[in-house]
């Protein structure tokens, strides 16, 4: 356990080595919630709700939705596709750990960090200007929380699978940009999925990328109320177990057909 | 108990082949085709707790390969590896708390933050007491006086600090066995020099079995009583240095620098009767004769008694040459 935590730490060095990628990331973050007020406003034009939800629950929404992806963001998967490109693989298997576990931790790590230096201090610039609107139930807070974990370990697993296929194929930027796209479009996060037509919110129930973004925004929003907040947390569970059988089942083959590049 | 026990190990890579051209790289894109390359075929050998072996061979020759199927990285092809009692790589995280690594061309360090604080992850890594690291990591830093580049991080570091500090970071935990493939690649002749001492102290003092791959023989020669060489992934041979050199390294070699040009023709004529190989030297009127042991004070005399000379030296032939010599004959039966 205490390897983990150490792992956290050194996370947080390395974040904090780069000061300037520190300060800009904070600007970038309010940035990005404010455009999104003003796309926003814009659509709304006047109109005081639309499918269900105000002007005001649409900016919380937004805004949560990226401070929640500040968490869970993380590269693993080109860490991964990185490390098996130049040989770097080879250095991390021999120590005494799980490599796709201490990936996951060092991704914690990044996401802790983010989360509390970089895009809370971006919340709270930009609640100066916008009128957010946050719910006061201590209950909503914690299914919240509980939900970004979860979102934190599914936005994991997909990347930890995405880098495991670099195994076999060694070059895979196309398919780690493709995954990255449909992951922003498909998790909510970008627009919410109650605005997507009817089919397309039936196939995307049936994939895992609704539990990243949509679940928790919805439950901050207090959009979900009563038993729609538990099937969603439930709805993350179950993916956070079914992702794993993949990824171990991937992993078993890759290590025997690792390949270490130069020398 | 041996420390490494390796019987009939072989790994093999599907090698994909580019098809040359634009219409090549077109049907590459529908159908590749594979070759199946050997890198390490069909090897054994066993090394005893406290040994230093040298590992040896040319570039492509299956060094690194097995070295990374020793340490549990690659999966072997087929044959049996048992390395501290383990299978490295069924038992892998258990396995690599008895051995260290460097590999010369990657860094285990992070780049970016201080050595020491690589060092403290490494010590949680390994579970490495308090107490245990600043006993033997003292010594450590000491003997490879890195102390004073703790603090700073790795990136700023020469290529000769970064090495001595992999080193002290690969024995953290003070494993009985050490892993070095190139260790010395690219150093300066003092930082070898510091390098190979604490591998000689790190030998005696804790009985700690080193396996070493490299290509400067002068390592080998400094370290290794044992020399395991590898050609085109099958061992050439197995036995002591001494015994190489004895075999493969007999006679001297002669550089005599004449006042005037002289042919081959003629000294061949002049040394007949005691196999005296000729050869022109790199500079003008320098020849190096090779003469079997014992042959010296003749050939000298010979050649003084008939010509002007400028200079005489004699060596020994040097084991990088003898190891050439085995390339170009193949293999060797010792």
């Amino acid at each position: 356990m205490g390897k983990y935590v150490e792992m956290v730490r050194i996370r947080f060095l390395m974040m904090l080595a780069y000061r300037t990628n520190y300060y800009t990331g904070i600007l970038i973050y309010a940035i990005n919630i404010a455009a999104y007020y003003f796309l926003w406003s814009a659509i709304y034009g006047g109109k005081s709700s639309m499918q269900g939800m105000s002007l005001g629950q649409m900016t919380t929404y937004v805004a949560i939705s990226w401070l929640a992806r500040a968490f869970y963001f993380n590269n693993l998967d080109r860490e991964i596709a990185m490390e098996i490109r130049d040989g770097k693989v080879a250095i991390e298997l021999i120590r005494p750990y799980s490599y796709l576990g201490m990936k996951a931790v060092q991704g914690l790590g990044e996401g802790l960090f983010r989360l509390f230096f970089l895009s809370l201090p971006g919340l709270f610039f930009v609640s100066l200007f916008l009128p957010l609107q946050f719910p006061g139930h201590a209950k909503t807070w914690l299914a919240f929380g509980l939900s970004l974990l979860f979102s934190f370990i599914i936005f994991s697993e997909l990347n930890l699978l995405a880098g495991v296929v670099t195994f076999f194929t060694f070059r895979n930027e196309g398919l780690l940009r493709a995954k990255r796209f449909i992951i922003d479009l498909f998790s909510g996060l970008i627009l919410p999925l109650s605005f997507y037509p009817d089919w397309a919110q039936q196939l995307m129930a049936y994939m895992p990328f609704q539990a990243i973004s949509y679940i928790p925004s919805m439950i901050i929003t207090e959009s979900f109320q009563g038993a729609a907040v538990s099937d969603g947390l439930f709805t993350q569970a179950a993916w956070c177990v079914l992702l794993l059988f993949p990824i171990a089942l991937l992993w078993r083959v890759a290590k025997k057909r690792l390949v270490v590049q130069g020398g | 108990m041996n420390a490494i026990e390796v019987e009939h190990l072989r790994k093999e890579f599907k090698v994909h082949k580019s098809r040359s051209g634009l219409v090549g790289a077109f049907r590459d894109l529908w159908t590749r085709r594979y070759t199946l390359v050997r890198a390490v075929d069909d090897i054994s050998f066993a090394v005893k707790q406290g040994e230093i072996v040298g590992y040896i061979g040319e570039n492509g020759a299956g060094k690194s390969t097995t070295i990374k199927m020793l340490t549990g990285i690659l999966t072997p092809t087929s044959g049996r590896v048992v390395v501290n009692g383990m299978n490295p790589h069924k038992e892998r995280e258990k396995f690599v708390r008895t051995i260290g690594v460097v590999f010369g061309q990657r860094s285990q360090l992070w780049w970016d933050i201080a050595v020491q604080e690589s060092f403290r992850l490494l010590k949680k890594v390994y579970c490495v007491s308090d107490e245990q690291y600043r006993r033997h990591m003292a010594e450590v830093i000491d003997m490879l006086e890195i102390g004073p580049l703790l603090d700073k991080p790795v990136r700023k570091l020469s290529l000769g600090q970064r090495m001595r500090c992999e080193l002290a970071a690969a024995l953290i935990h003070n494993p009985p066995l050490l892993f070095l493939d190139e260790p010395t690649i690219g150093l300066d002749v003092l930082v070898k020099l510091n390098i190979r001492q604490f591998l000689k102290q790190l030998n005696e003092r804790y009985g700690t079995t080193i396996l070493l791959t490299t290509h400067d023989m002068s390592d080998i020669e400094a370290l290794c009583e044992r020399v395991i060489m590898l050609d085109e992934g099958k061992i050439i041979y197995d036995g002591s240095l001494e015994r190489l050199k004895e075999r493969w390294g007999q006679g001297k070699r002669i550089a005599f620098t004449f006042a005037e040009a002289v042919t081959a023709a003629f000294l061949q004529q002049l040394t007949e009767g005691l196999e005296v190989v000729w050869k022109k030297g790199e500079q003008p009127n320098v020849w190096v004769s090779h003469v079997p042991s014992g042959g010296v004070p003749e050939v000298v005399s010979r050649v003084a008694a008939r010509c002007a000379l400028q200079d005489i030296r004699i060596h020994e032939v040097p084991t990088e040459e003898i190891i050439r010599n085995i390339y170009e004959e193949g293999a060797v039966h010792g």
